[in-house]
């Protein structure tokens, strides 16, 4: 069976679903920064599908999905920035172990 | 022709000239410099006094005083000999006007002065006064720390006081008013590291202060039917039963009573305010923490006749209004019998002549009262002008003589004294010179000022006048006590001497007072000041003298009898008038009546409700809104946790709730 747009999309919604999953439930930072860049790849998934499938001849999709993973790429460059100063200061980058801004 | 002084004044500063004086008279300057001589020794002193000038300060304000003095001098002589008389009537001269506040075209409120036969015979009494105090404090004041202020704030109070006589308009005056009353308020807390003058600064300005709310509204009644806040006009206005604005005011009534006596009554309620008359008296006697000579200048010669003025000027209208002026005759003749009795109690040196201030006031006052305006009739206006003109000459040297002794024995209660006539030779002569005036013992300056009073209450009103000559007599008794209590009484014992006699500066003001004590009845003060500016001829009756003379040499007599020699007879004279005489001691208790007034009734009626009504229903709301924002935030803080991933909730909520609306209710498809 030829794949089509549908099962695409059910791909994606599954990969964000499991990205929101794991940002929520996972302690550590890099797991959490790891969860998101899979929420990022669902829309990714998302954009490419919906220009393969319904303008195959425009290029908007691919466009975007580039531009997805150029800040997607420089966000995990700072994200990984914050995480080693919060390791130098905590020694740990355990998020629970973070909650002194607070009230 | 102008005189080039007026043209250059009126470029500078848009005077409008009114009447000018004749050409060549170049009082323009020297009419201002009057008051501002003294304002600029007050800046100077006030700004430069302590960290620069220091001792020289006596001398700078002196020298001012003294040119303002000369200044006043020249202004009454060629006032009353050169250009004030025309047609045998004395003009009241506007000669300077400064329109300063204009409220409609025909309100205003000007910086003017006017030159009449009162205003200038207050001017010359006032800086005469003035400058002996200022000399007289050279030497009484010498050595204190704070010296420069306090010739400073003379030199402010004699700025308003003079500003106060020379005003052309009522608002004018009014303001001048509250100034004497701060200065006054300055003077009397001078020491203000003692409790005692600190509560007496502050009463005298609260009392007064309550009596010049009376002023205010009598001044707002008056130009509000009058139209203008100009004396000139206000009093012409007031006057002419045919003006539309006097019909107003008349047929105006309130409670009965005519817009105008309402107006003239509340204006007199300031003027008894600061003339300590009945029942507004109660500063005068405590305002006596003030250093002595301010005593003498302030609360006997000049600030505490301004009510006596103040009537004076406004006395035109005032005797368009019979019950105002029963008013005051009523108010003056309770004030000088009720303080001539007290006075006869007291053994404070100083509250002696501060109750026979407010005694002699009170003569002042009720000879306002019963006089009429114009021709024979207004015997009793010149009358009252002259007892302020002598009284501010006897009554200055009582306190500058009780200032001498004082210096002298450091105290001021009669029991630390005793014959000093050995010790204060000069004092005790000029003492005399004015215990004899003030008793009217002729030829000396009281005893014409105070037949011309007793006089005109005769032609008026006989219970006046018996009241009047019984007061007089009683005043020659409590006089003579003090000063037979000072100066004879018991032997010359004096503990701790260490000075003789004050020195020149503090002799010299004395002596000349006590010329003006004993001289200044002979002047014919009818020829120059009287209610209509036309001379009056004072009749002198001898046989009329006899009884005041007889009652008063009485008072002496008796006053010689009791406290001559030292004895217990006034002890036992006291004694047998027991309930009677300790109430005078204790001022026939008006002071403890306030007291119950103020602090029982008004405190517990209306400051204590007021007061709960703030703690709990002003302050409750304030506290309500602060604890329900305080409860509600304690209740919502949780939401900043810190914890990172429930923000992340919180956004997935929010972009969920937010899709909700967008696509179920915001844009139904």
């Amino acid at each position: 069976m030829e794949p089509g747009l549908y099962h695409l999309l059910f791909i994606s919604a599954a990969l964000f679903f499991i990205g929101v999953f794991g940002f929520f439930t996972r302690r550590n930072l890099i797991t959490m920064l790891m969860s998101v860049e899979l929420v990022l790849n669902s829309v990714n998934l998302n954009f490419i599908a919906f220009n393969k499938y319904l303008w195959p001849n425009k290029m908007d999709g691919l466009f975007f999905s580039i531009f997805v993973i150029a800040i997607a790429a420089a966000e995990a460059a700072v994200a990984i920035a914050i995480i080693i100063n919060l390791y130098r200061s905590h020694q740990s980058i355990d998020v629970e172990r973070t909650e002194q801004l607070k009230f | 022709m102008k005189n080039p002084y007026y043209i250059i004044m009126n470029d500078l500063l848009h005077i409008t000239i009114l009447q000018v004086l004749p050409a060549g008279k170049s009082l323009g300057w020297a009419l201002l410099l009057i008051p501002l001589l003294p304002l600029a020794g007050f800046l100077l002193l006030g700004i430069f006094g302590r960290k620069h000038i220091g001792n020289a300060s006596g001398i700078i304000g002196t020298t001012l005083l003294l040119l303002s003095t000369a200044l006043s001098l020249y202004t009454a002589y060629s006032y009353f000999f050169d250009f004030g008389k025309v047609d045998g009537v004395y003009q009241k001269l506007v000669p300077l006007k400064y329109t300063w506040l204009q409220f409609s075209p025909g309100v205003s409120i000007d910086m003017g002065i006017i030159l009449d036969p009162i205003s200038v015979m207050m001017l010359v009494v006032v800086t005469f006064i003035s400058l002996m105090v200022h000399i007289y404090s050279l030497g009484y004041m010498k050595g204190e720390e704070r010296f420069p202020t306090y010739y400073a704030f003379l030199g402010l109070f004699t700025f308003s006081m003079l500003g106060l006589v020379m005003s052309s308009n009522i608002f004018q005056l009014y303001i001048f008013w509250e100034l004497v009353g701060v200065s006054s308020f300055l003077l009397i807390g001078y020491y203000y590291d003692k409790p005692s003058a600190v509560a007496a600064c502050k009463k005298a300005f609260i009392v007064t202060r309550f009596a010049d709310l009376g002023f205010l509204i009598g001044i707002l009644t008056l130009s509000f039917y009058a139209g203008t806040l100009d004396f000139g006009e206000l009093i012409q206005r007031l006057t002419t039963t045919a003006a539309p604005e006097f019909q107003a005011i008349t047929a105006a009534s309130f409670m009965g009573v005519s817009a105008l006596t309402w107006a003239l009554v509340l204006v007199f309620i300031g003027g008894a305010g600061k003339s300590a008359m009945f029942p507004l008296h109660i500063w005068l006697p405590d305002a006596m923490e003030g250093p002595t000579p301010v005593s003498a200048l302030i609360h006997a010669a000049t600030m505490v006749v301004a009510g006596v003025f103040l009537v004076a000027r406004l006395f035109p209208v005032f005797s368009m209004s019979a019950a105002a002026l029963e008013v005051v005759t009523y108010v003056g003749i309770t004030s000088a019998l009720f303080a001539a009795v007290i006075a006869c109690t007291q053994t404070d040196i100083k509250r002696v002549l501060a109750y026979s201030t407010m005694s002699q006031i009170g003569f002042m006052m009720f000879a306002l009262g019963v006089s009429g305006n114009g021709g024979e009739q207004g015997l009793g206006f010149t009358a009252s002008m002259f007892h302020l003109f002598t009284h501010a000459m006897f009554k200055a040297l009582l306190f500058l003589g009780a200032g001498s002794v004082i210096h002298f024995i450091h105290s001021n209660e009669m029991k630390d004294m005793g014959g000093l006539r050995k010790y204060l030779p000069i004092t005790h002569i000029t003492f005399l010179i004015a215990c004899l005036a003030i008793s009217g013992v002729p030829p000396f300056a009281g005893f014409f000022s105070k037949e011309e009073i007793l006089l005109a209450a005769y032609q008026q009103n006989v219970v006046i006048y018996y009241i009047a000559l019984i007061t007089s007599g009683l005043t020659s008794f409590y006089m003579f006590r003090l000063y037979f209590r000072i100066f004879w009484n018991r032997g010359a014992i004096v503990h701790g001497v260490h000075h003789g006699e004050g020195g020149f500066v503090m002799m010299m003001p004395l002596v000349l007072l006590a010329v003006g004590a004993a001289l200044a009845g002979f002047i014919h003060f009818g020829n120059f000041v009287s209610s209509d500016g036309k001379p009056l001829e004072s009749v002198f009756h001898l046989q009329f003298s006899i009884a005041p003379v007889l009652l008063g040499l009485a008072g002496i007599a008796a006053a010689s009898w009791l406290y001559r020699k030292q004895s217990n007879k006034s002890e036992s004279i006291g004694k047998s008038l027991n309930g009677f005489y300790t109430a005078a001691y204790h001022k026939f208790y008006i002071d403890e009546f306030y007291l119950f007034v103020t602090k029982k009734i008004i405190f517990n009626l209306i400051g204590r409700p007021a007061a709960w009504f703030d703690k709990n229903v002003v302050n409750g709301m304030i506290n309500l809104t602060g604890d329900s924002t305080l409860g509600l935030s304690e209740k919502i803080k949780g939401f900043q946790s810190g914890k990172v991933q429930q923000y992340g909730i919180y956004f997935l909520a929010g972009v969920i709730g937010l899709a909700v609306l967008f696509i179920y209710i915001w844009i139904p498809l």
